[in-house]
């Protein structure tokens, strides 16, 4: 058996999800539909938007210095969710990554991220 | 010192400086971003995380993401911002109302303005609003702090991590640090439930098996230079349960307890505030006890969503542009808080507009009901499946419902 908190609504209702004698997923403490499908979402494909930073770097590709009034990091966030498994594997491949400024909001840092149809973008345009 | 004039002047650039300056502008009124930071943005700048704009934009955004957007519509309506730019004092003058601020290029300025619109945002509590007792060891944090040394100045404040309150930013922020390579050990939080959302428990403390401990006490810190640990007790029928307190090692410390809105300000103007939400007291168009001062966000009080936030944000600059053309109220009636309601917000109903209301509930319940009494008779009764203190809740009432109003006539908000 195992327990999960839907947060499909603001209810959060307490499930409990079993499997019966004939294999079947049986799903408990749901006050609605959504919390059976919510539960068979997170049991058999649990994804997660990841949102994360990279180093920003100047044109020069030396880091902004503390009077520069540039951020250090440039935030980055995944275009749909992400299988949660692996999401250690791409913060791994995102802590390599370094943006160059200036950038747009938008610009892609890794297409198709441990070749998922998920991309990793830039999500503030920093210093144009 | 420079001498500016405008409509209306804006006191901060934040989700809500920028959405009631668009409304202004929008309205033909010439308006005037103050903002003290680098951009505008204000705190959405370093929530990087995404759950931004269901409502106000029916996607799921990053904060700057969202900031973004209103940048944008600022600067292509050409609507003037004045940043690095920190407002000092809001005075009357010869019965005029003067802006003071000051920015490193401009030196002092003295703006006149005939009607202005609070949107200082607010501030996190800290230690010495809690009063932990211990050491004043290094390493001990604010989240919304931590969030902004993580996510812009690249700095990751320590490697084991103990975070105290179960506020949002908190929680984000257990997620946050485990993502940077650090341990988060547990989450203490001093009431029986969460002070933040659910969705954010699931996702930043059970996906990382983060404890959350219920109804327990930091009762110390050690460390003398650095952070070591923290001793916790719990909390049984209301007593502390000190044979039961246990320590757990650690070099940083977070504190979640909550944010108070940034009222200096205001205070130093004579405005009115209200102790229940800390914020200014307003009347039906959201102007403060100073005539042509308007507040917004979370100056007025502090707001789980931002999407909340523009919509207040958007009827403060509305309401300032409708008082800058003339328009008074001809009428107003006293909104009073019922059982199990901490606030409602405005403290006044216009009987002749539609009147949006934002109220806090005091206790956490399943299907609860919110009751509108007028006079006493229930003239609006909406069923609720779930209320809880950290989500807000929010009502219209128009003149229909407040049609058989007197003169002395009180409106009573309850949750039954
Ligand atoms: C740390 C934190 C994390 C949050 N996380 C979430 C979240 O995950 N999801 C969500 O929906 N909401 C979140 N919120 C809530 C939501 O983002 C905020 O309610 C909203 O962005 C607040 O907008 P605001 O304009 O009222 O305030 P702010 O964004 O705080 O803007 C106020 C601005 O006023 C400026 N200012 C203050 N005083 C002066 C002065 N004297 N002179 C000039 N300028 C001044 C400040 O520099 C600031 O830019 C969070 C809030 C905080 C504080
Ligand atoms: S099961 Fe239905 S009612 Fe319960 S939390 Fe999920 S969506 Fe809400």
């Amino acid at each position: 058996m195992q327990e999960l908190i839907c947060i499909t609504c603001p209810m959060g209702c307490h499930l409990s999800v079993d499997t019966d004698a004939q294999g079947e997923m049986k799903v408990t403490g749901n006050r609605c539909v959504r919390g059976e499908q919510y539960a068979r979402e997170e049991i058999f494909n649990p994804r997660r938007v990841v949102t994360f930073t990279c180093t920003a770097v100047l044109p020069d590709g030396s880091l902004p210095g503390p009077s520069s009034n540039l951020p250090r990091r440039v935030p980055v966030r995944t275009t749909a969710a992400f299988p949660k498994e692996r999401i250690p594997e791409l913060l791994d491949v995102l802590r390599g990554i370094t943006v160059r400024l200036p950038v747009a909001r938008g610009s892609v840092v890794l297409e198709r991220a441990l070749g998922m149809e998920v991309n990793v973008v830039v999500s503030r345009s920093i210093g144009a | 010192m420079k001498q500016l004039t405008f409509d209306a002047v804006v006191v901060g650039g934040g989700a809500a400086g920028m959405s009631a300056a668009l409304e202004l502008d929008a309205r033909g009124h010439s308006v005037l971003i103050l903002e003290r930071e680098d951009t505008l943005g204000g705190i959405l700048m370093q929530c990087i995380h995404n759950g931004f704009g269901l409502i106000e934009f029916n996607e799921e955004l990053t904060g700057p993401e969202f900031a973004q957007r209103f940048e944008e519509k600022v600067s292509a309506r050409n609507i003037q911002a004045s940043l690095r730019t920190t407002v000092l004092d809001i005075r009357e003058e010869e019965g005029r109302r003067v802006v003071y601020a000051v920015s490193p290029s401009q030196g002092m300025m003295r703006i006149e303005a005939r009607a202005v619109v609070l949107a200082m945002g607010c501030r996190e509590r800290n230690r010495g609003n809690i009063r932990i007792p211990g050491t004043r060891p290094a390493g001990i944090y604010t989240a919304g702090l931590a969030q902004r040394l993580v996510n812009i100045e690249g700095y990751i404040p320590g490697k084991d991590v103990v975070i105290i309150g179960s506020g949002d930013i908190g929680l984000i922020m257990a997620r946050r640090m485990t993502w940077s390579g650090c341990k988060v050990h547990a989450v203490i939080e001093i009431l029986p439930y969460p002070s933040g959302l659910t969705r954010n428990i699931v996702q930043c403390l059970n996906d990382f098996g983060i404890p959350l401990y219920l109804s327990h006490l930091v009762t110390d810190i050690y460390g003398k230079d650095r952070v070591e640990g923290i001793e916790v007790t719990p909390i049984e029928s209301g007593a502390l349960m000190h044979e039961k307190a246990f320590k757990i090692a650690c070099d940083t410390v977070l504190l979640s307890v909550g944010l108070v809105p940034e009222n200096e300000l205001s205070r130093n103007a004579g405005i009115e505030i209200q102790p229940t939400t800390n914020g200014p007291w307003v009347d039906s168009m959201l102007m403060t006890s100073l005539p042509g001062v308007f507040a917004c966000g979370n100056v007025l009080h502090v707001h789980d969503l931002v999407d909340y936030v523009v919509e207040e944000a958007r009827r403060a600059g509305a309401n300032a542009a409708a008082w800058l053309s003339g328009y008074r109220p001809s009428r107003e009636i006293r909104i009073k808080t019922g059982s199990n309601i901490r606030y409602v917000l405005p403290a006044r109903l216009n009987p002749e507009r539609e009147n949006r209301l934002y109220m806090r509930s005091l206790v956490v319940k399943n299907d609860a009901r919110l009751e509108v009494r007028l006079d006493g008779n229930v003239v609006r009764s909406r069923k609720l499946a779930h209320v809880q203190p950290s989500e807000m809740l929010s009502l219209t009432l128009g003149p229909e419902d407040v049609a058989a109003a007197g003169r002395d006539s009180v409106v009573e908000i309850a949750l039954v």
